[in-house]
């Protein structure tokens, strides 16, 4: 399909521009969540990942739709390209009936069962147990479904990252680990927290394959992620891949960032993925400066409507605070 | 005096000690330059470097066990956690190690750490970032649980929780970091584990209340004195130890109790206040049955209007108060 660069996965133009078009929704959303929360029309919190688009959309988009995702506190990009209706995302948000949680879970708990996506989750590192639950099930059921964990460079420091991989690398369970390794947990830097260059080589002590990809780099992050997809998928194990990436936001919604630089920012707002892959598509002669903006304005529209749907949609009632546990 | 914050009284106390004490010092996440998820920590590097002010990796496990080890060989740490929620994560080493070591050991050893940690809802950080698990430490014999509910109790009681040989857990409430009194010396001061504050004199009912619900209860108070009903407020500050005796003579003096907590009702440390009511002395003169609040048995909701119908209002402890007092 493409000229200047390998692609391995098989993917046709529609497929391609619909991811580009996906990236752009994720930023939106995130953007637009930003404005609201700063307007106090969203309350709690949020962890936005401007800026970590590529990692979203690339290891999802060589997914079947059987196979499942677990995600993070920063999970609305996992979920917008593991299929999710960002209307009923937006309703989550603002806590209504609509949204996928009946408005009980918002920003950190976003989850969306039946495309596969087993949860964002307000514990770090609490979703690569899960995943790791999943991928047993899937090999115990002969089901051929792989699990891909999110997770992020903080969270390769808890127990739960070391046990999960070893566990898997015993049992040979198709799960691929991805570490969205944006520099830095809520202000620590992995160059301080970490005593290794890349947490990619930590799978070593497990057994297992490490990679590292450019988190900006679209391409590289499916072919790298399409390999270890089929790796699990064929019976050979978890395969560990980390992203260098960057957020561009602050941590969460009050967050000054005096743990890092403005110029460090902009040097990674320089290497913007997005617009790095638009070009890509445009050079390749897949699509034209007109067609991109007319998909990059309507990922735009899509958001606006979906701030609509969450701004018309009713409260949960009062009488739904007991429903949906057990005991 | 002057007037400072929940927060501020906290950075005070551990400042003060710091530059008294230099075996006492920090860990936790983001404690650094970030100044701490609450702002508590915020400007403490500047003042005692990074290596008493310790910016950890996020291992809730590792560090508290590191406090844990650290302070059975003499030094006094304090260790932050983001959220009490993630206490859960440091279980293993508090319950099975912090707790016992002394005991288990023949009396021999000491481990005087401090976990201070939020908790509590009303912030709309749903059900992983929202829970009052206090009742879960305090069963384990061997930790010592503070829950202050003023910036004067914060400081005398972080004091006294920093100068405690144990292990003690210190659950501060995010309503709570910005509210402040003008009553905190400037000076250190302790204030006993084990010693309740009566926050209000009363005569027609008590309300035993801990940490945000203090001032809800104080709250409902000055409403039913509208009424001229004449509400007791004890805040019982540390729950381990617990000072049985002044709620005891208080409810002697009123015959009349409800207790109340953030935490879910069910198992809650309520339970444990209620039953230490009527196996005490002061049964014979209770009026009404002992009255018990506490959030419902439901994972912390997101929604605003949820998250409230959740746990105990002002209102609710009115109607409780009503409904005590109505009992012949
Ligand atoms: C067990 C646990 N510890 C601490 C936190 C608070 N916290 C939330 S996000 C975060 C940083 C996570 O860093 P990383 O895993 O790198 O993900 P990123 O936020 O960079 O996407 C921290 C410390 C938490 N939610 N859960
Ligand atoms: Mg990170």
């Amino acid at each position: 399909m493409l000229k200047s660069v390998e692609l391995l996965p098989d993917k046709s133009k529609d497929e391609l521009t619909r991811m580009l078009k996906e990236k752009w929704t994720i930023r939106y959303f995130d953007e637009k969540v930003d404005e609201f929360f700063a307007k106090g029309m969203i309350h709690g919190t949020t962890h936005l990942c401007v800026g970590q688009e590529p990692t979203a959309t690339g290891p999802c988009s060589v997914l079947r739709d059987e196979d499942k995702i677990t995600s993070t506190h920063r999970g609305h990009g996992h979920c917008i390209a593991k299929g999710a209706d960002i209307n009923l995302m937006m309703a989550e948000l603002f806590g209504r009936s609509t949204g996928y949680c009946k408005g009980k879970g918002g920003s950190m708990h976003i989850a969306d069962v039946e495309k596969g996506n087993l949860g964002a989750n307000g514990i770090v590192g609490g979703g690569i147990p899960l995943a790791t639950g999943a991928a047993l099930t899937s090999k115990l059921k002969n089901q051929g479904d792989v699990i891909l964990s999110y997770f992020g460079d903080g969270a390769a420091n808890e127990g739960s990252f070391h046990e999960s991989l070893n566990l898997a690398s015993i049992w040979g369970l198709p799960v691929v680990f991805i570490c969205e390794n944006n520099q830095y947990g809520m202000s620590g830097s992995v160059k301080e927290m970490v005593n290794i260059e890349n947490i990619a080589e930590r799978a070593s002590s497990y057994g297992i394959p490490g990679v590292v990809v450019d988190g900006n780099d679209l391409i590289e992050i499916m072919n790298e992620t399409h390999k270890a997809v089929k790796h699990a998928r064929e019976g050979g194990g978890p395969v560990l891949i980390e992203a260098k990436t960057y957020r561009w936001k602050g941590h969460s919604k009050s967050d000054a960032r005096k743990y890092r630089t403005r110029e460090e920012e902009q040097a990674w707002k320089d290497k913007d993925g997005i617009k790095r892959f638009r070009d890509l598509l445009i050079s390749e002669e897949l699509l034209t400066e007109e067609e991109a903006e007319n998909l990059r304005k309507q990922a735009k529209q899509d958001v606006e409507e979906a701030v609509q749907y969450a701004e018309e949609s009713p409260e949960p009632g009062l009488d739904t605070l007991l429903e949906d546990v057990y005991a | 005096m002057r007037e400072i914050t929940y927060v501020e009284a906290l950075r005070e106390c551990m400042s003060q000690e710091m530059r008294e004490n230099e075996n006492v010092f920090l860990m936790g996440e983001d404690i650094g330059v970030y100044g701490g998820a609450f702002g508590v920590t915020r400007g403490m590097i500047e003042e005692f470097g990074p290596e008493r002010v310790r910016n950890t990796p996020i291992s809730e496990a590792g560090i508290t066990g590191s406090a844990i080890g650290s302070a059975l060989t003499g030094m006094q740490p304090i260790v932050e956690l983001q959220f009490s929620d993630f206490i859960t994560i440091a279980m293993d080493q508090l319950a099975n190690q912090a707790a016992k070591l002394r005991y288990m050991y023949g009396g021999k050893g000491n481990v005087p750490m401090v976990l201070r940690t939020p908790a509590g809802s009303g912030t709309g950080a749903a059900a992983q970032h929202s829970q009052s698990l206090e009742a879960w430490v305090a069963h384990i014999p061997g930790l010592k649980v503070v829950q202050p509910s003023t910036a004067y109790d914060a400081k005398g009681l972080l004091k006294a929780a920093i100068d405690d040989p144990n292990p003690v857990i210190f659950y501060e409430h995010k309503l709570l970091y910005k509210t402040s009194s003008d009553d905190v010396p400037e000076d250190p001061y302790s204030i006993p584990l084990g010693q309740a504050d009566i926050k209000r004199e009363g005569t027609d009912v008590t309300i035993v209340a801990t940490s945000v619900m203090v001032h809800r209860a104080l709250e409902a108070a000055e409403k039913l004195a509208e009424e001229g009903i004449n509400v007791e407020v004890i805040d019982p500050r540390s729950i381990v130890p617990l000072d049985e005796e002044t709620i005891v003579q208080s409810v002697i003096k009123t015959n009349r109790v409800v207790v109340v907590h953030e935490a879910v009702k069910r198992g809650g440390y309520g339970g444990e206040i209620a039953s230490m009511i009527t196996e005490s002395e002061a049964f014979d003169f209770l009026d009404a049955p002992v009255k018990r609040l506490g959030a419902s048995p439901v994972p912390v909701p997101y929604n605003p209007e949820l998250e409230k119908a959740m746990t105990p209002q002002t209102e609710d402890l009115i109607q409780a108060c009503r409904e005590t007092l109505q009992r012949a």
